[in-house]
């Protein structure tokens, strides 16, 4: 914690006033998993639309999956005012990046390596910004997939999850995710990760958007909701067992 | 040259509208030993001649690989050029770095050439006494830019620069149409070629040329001299008369470097500014 001070002079005496330099302790207002698959035509991302004040789940109309440029996709998870800010320094760059007008375009594994530089400085000042980041993308035929978390720790690979998807969405992806995956196959595998999510995550609503990035470019669909089951029958009478408890 | 009262600093204007300090820069890069390059769809080659200052010293380095897809040959002032490869070096390599993407060269050229101009604007500078051919692959395929101290730069085809550049121009005017698609051994022997035009009739030796090369699946490397002997062996069996060398050399301005269609002749006029073309 660094204290700087900044002598005042009011006429009569001289006051010091403490400025305690502004960094990042806690966040605000977060967005939970964002979860990811690369398959036959390019990328799909997943997320709902909710963001939680603390335990309160206060806004339930957040985007958090955004294009950018020609041939990539952004999703993040964490504080949504970092977020925001994220996008402005890829807005930023991806101004310039068309004012060349030279036929040279940042594809996505450029603009995740930038993020990553962005993420690991802001890291080592002990400032981070506090999200954990999915970037998708195709250029020339190719797709791209990766990750960047807050202290900077950066990779690809074809299926990604952040935040609770790390533990709920990861294992079935690994057993039920191949290459060349159809469209469908796609939306219905982050659809089964995106309901286990709904159920078991508390941060996690029921209001999803699916988001598609091909060589043709980026589509996210409307906000729409999963179909949940809850008539199981121990939910019907949960203390069956142990009377008395809840 | 002639004297002029307008020529002291660089950010005094001719009334005519010249700037002679930088015309008289870029005539430093006339007085530099030649430098060449050619560039097909997927390669680009370098060449220059080197002359050591005498038979007891080596000679100078005139060809610098800037990345392994950009490399760049200059002409005039070396030690101005050693400190613009640098430059080259050092951006090619922070742009690596932030985005584990190779600099395109044609961005890689414009940055040069904003650091030239900056130095026909400021009255305690003077301008960069060294022409620059970059050669390089970005996303739209090879590339081979000239840069001059003007803080212009032009797309070629083909292009050569410094002492007695011009007869290696007309040897590369006759046959710039057939690069486009040249292979890869037939550029390098174009090349070859030109730089023997610009010795005006001493033998070829492949210890007096350096030749680079660069492509789609090959990075910026030197050849060495076996393989350039072995060039110009194919070629070189009799010596042959220089039959270019009395071609005319005042040839009409075409506008501002077009976009890889061809090369500019008409060095050595007096009414317009050289840098204009």
């Amino acid at each position: 914690m660094t204290t700087f001070t900044v002598p005042i002079d009011n006429g009569d005496s001289v006051r010091i006033a403490e400025e305690e330099s502004q960094r990042t302790l806690y966040p605000y207002v977060t967005g939970t998993s964002i979860v990811a698959i690369k398959y036959k035509d390019g990328v799909l991302m997943a997320s709902d639309m909710g963001g939680s004040y603390g335990s309160t789940l206060r806004y339930k109309n957040i985007e958090r999956v955004k294009a950018i440029g020609k041939h990539s996709l952004l999703g993040a998870s964490g504080e949504i005012s970092d977020f925001q800010e994220i996008l402005r320094y890829l807005d930023e760059l991806t101004l310039n990046d068309n004012m060349w007008d030279d036929g040279n375009s940042l594809g996505p594994k450029e603009i995740h390596n930038y993020l990553t530089r962005v993420m690991y400085n802001r890291r080592n000042k002990f400032n981070p910004l506090w999200n954990t980041l999915v970037l998708g993308g195709v250029k020339n035929g190719k797709s791209y997939l990766g990750m960047v978390s807050m202290i900077g720790v950066s990779f690809e690979d074809d299926h990604v999850a952040t935040g609770f998807g790390n533990h709920l969405a990861r294992p079935i992806l690994r057993d039920e995710w191949h290459a060349d995956l159809s469209f469908e196959d796609g939306v219905k595998l982050l659809e089964k990760c995106m309901r286990v999510l709904l159920y078991r995550d508390r941060s996690a609503i029921n209001k999803l958007q699916i988001a598609k990035i091909t060589e043709e470019g980026v589509t996210v669909s409307q906000p729409y909701s999963l179909k949940t089951f809850w008539e199981f029958s121990s939910f019907h009478n949960p203390t069956a067992g142990a009377e008395g408890s809840w | 040259m002639f004297r002029n009262q307008y020529d002291t600093d660089v950010t005094t204007w001719s009334p005519t509208g010249r700037l002679f300090q930088v015309e008289y820069a870029m005539e430093a890069v006339k007085q530099g030993s030649a430098a060449i390059g050619l560039r097909s769809r997927s390669h680009v080659v370098l060449a220059c001649v080197n002359k050591a200052q005498s038979e007891l010293s080596s000679h100078q380095r005139k060809i610098f690989k800037v990345d392994d897809h950009i490399g760049v040959a200059i002409a005039g002032l070396t030690a101005d050029g050693r400190v613009l490869s640098r430059y080259m070096r050092s951006e090619s390599i922070n742009h690596s770095f932030t985005y584990e993407s190779p600099l395109p060269v044609g961005r890689l050229v414009v940055h040069l050439a904003d650091k030239a101009q900056v130095c026909t604007q400021r009255s305690w500078k003077r301008p960069y006494g060294v022409g620059l051919l970059v050669g390089g692959l970005d996303e739209s395929g090879a590339h081979l830019y000239y840069n001059c101290p003007s803080g212009n730069y032009f797309e070629y085809q083909a292009f050569a620069i410094g002492s007695r550049s011009q007869a290696a121009k007309t040897y590369l005017e006759r046959r710039f149409e057939s690069f486009q698609e040249s292979s890869r051994e037939d550029l390098i022997k174009d090349a070859i070629m030109a730089i023997r035009e610009t010795l005006q009739g001493e033998t070829l030796k492949s210890s007096l040329c350096t030749v680079s090369v660069l492509g789609v699946d090959e990075a910026f490397h030197l050849l060495d001299q076996e393989s350039i002997q072995k060039v110009i062996d194919t070629f070189e069996k009799v010596p042959e008369e220089e039959e270019d060398a009395g071609e005319g050399d005042a040839e009409p301005e075409a506008a501002t470097g077009a976009a890889g269609t061809g090369e500019q002749g008409g060095s050595g006029d007096q009414d317009v500014a050289p840098m204009e073309i």
